[in-house]
């Protein structure tokens, strides 16, 4: 992907790069970072353009780790290489990171406090509410299918009721899935189940 | 020296196990910060949660529970330990992806890992609601809260100001 399409967008520096992603690390407050990233660095700046951009989501998607610092090391390596995905990676974390270490700093010196219990619980309930929501966004269509909420609540089903560890988790489900979506003879996987 | 190399170990895994981004990562993540460093259910929960009033990818959180365990030096080996061995990975599987081009059994991976994914986000769910939805105060919080999300578009960062304020203000009127 590096040396791909070089020629078409003008040299873009290092420390540029570094630079607008850390502007989307710092002003993306309450999630949907990718959202901004696409925002600004797709239709804004156009960096890459939008197949581009997609094609890097549904990598960061199939690869571990988050989506949002595998989309800043797939866009900076593919402006600048290895050094401009660092550059990248790095700057979309260093803002959050030291507001979360403050935050982090808060948090200790007052955890004590008789009123942190409280204060905590509704913030957590909050918390949990917003991870909810996020997830039943981003999970809708899987659970209108049948194969797929299957897979879905087994795979649900052995992390949290069973509780075995994630690795065997996913030794055990990741090779089913394969075999329902394996491709067919005809043509590519259906896209319909 | 033993508890950075634990430390490093723990969240390096966790970042390679990561299919399908942070929160799926949740419930191994407490049960491993239990069993490894005596962290409870309640503090790793609080440590998450704080962590999602700040700006940025939201398992920054990972950055707090790494500096309750061993300071900033905790905090700075579990950021590299979480978010270097996943980059990495990507950033060579994105060259190779490529040049591999377009094989049907792509199509079948990115398939077959969503509902995987969505799957772990769904335990993820459930192992911070576990330790958040304790009474029905708390849940009338994450409902409110969920109902204010889901219909309009208030920043989550300040619902989530606003339930701990609420949570305070139950606390003055007990």
């Amino acid at each position: 992907m590096a040396a791909k399409n070089s020629a078409t967008s003008p040299k873009i520096s290092l420390h540029q790069i570094f630079w607008q992603f850390f502007v989307v690390g710092a002003i993306s407050f309450g999630g949907g970072i990718v959202a901004y990233l696409k925002e600004l660095l797709v239709t804004r700046y156009r960096w890459v353009d939008n197949d581009e951009f997609i094609v890097m989501l549904s990598i960061s998607q199939t690869m571990p780790g988050l989506n949002s610092v595998n989309i800043a090391i797939l866009m900076g390596d593919r402006l600048r290489g290895a050094l401009g995905a660092w550059a990248a990676a790095l700057g979309l974390l260093l803002p959050g990171a030291v507001i979360v270490l403050s935050i982090g700093l808060l948090y200790g010196l007052n955890r004590e406090h008789p009123m942190a219990n409280h204060v905590l619980g509704g913030v957590a309930a909050a918390a949990a509410a917003l991870l909810a929501t996020v997830t039943w966004n981003l999970g809708e269509r899987t659970f209108k299918k049948r194969k797929s909420l299957a897979l879905l609540v087994l795979t649900f089903v052995l992390m949290s009721i069973v509780k075995w560890p994630l690795y065997v988790v996913l030794a055990i489900a990741l090779p089913l899935a394969l075999y329902i979506y394996r491709p067919t003879q005809d043509h590519t996987p259906e896209q319909s189940s | 020296m033993t508890l950075w190399l634990q430390l490093a170990g723990v969240f390096s895994m966790l970042s390679l196990l990561a299919v399908g981004g942070g929160s799926a990562v949740l419930p191994e993540m407490q049960s491993m910060l239990h069993h490894h460093f005596n962290f409870s259910a309640t503090e790793f929960v609080h440590a998450y949660s704080v962590g999602q009033l700040a700006p940025g990818p939201n398992m920054l959180s990972v950055l707090i529970m790494g500096d309750m365990i061993d300071g900033l030096t905790g905090a700075l080996i579990v950021a590299l330990a979480f978010f270097i061995p996943s980059s990495i990975l990507c950033l060579y599987a994105g060259r190779l992806w490529t040049r591999i081009g377009d094989t049907p059994w792509r199509h079948s991976l990115q398939q077959a890992l969503e509902p995987i994914s969505i799957g772990l986000m769904c335990s993820g769910v459930y192992t911070i609601a576990k330790e958040s939805l304790v009474n029905w105060q708390s849940c009338a919080v994450a409902l409110l809260v969920g109902l204010l999300l889901v219909k309009t578009k208030i920043n989550p960062v300040i619902l989530i100001l606003g339930a701990g304020g609420i949570g305070l203000l139950g606390a003055y009127l007990a």
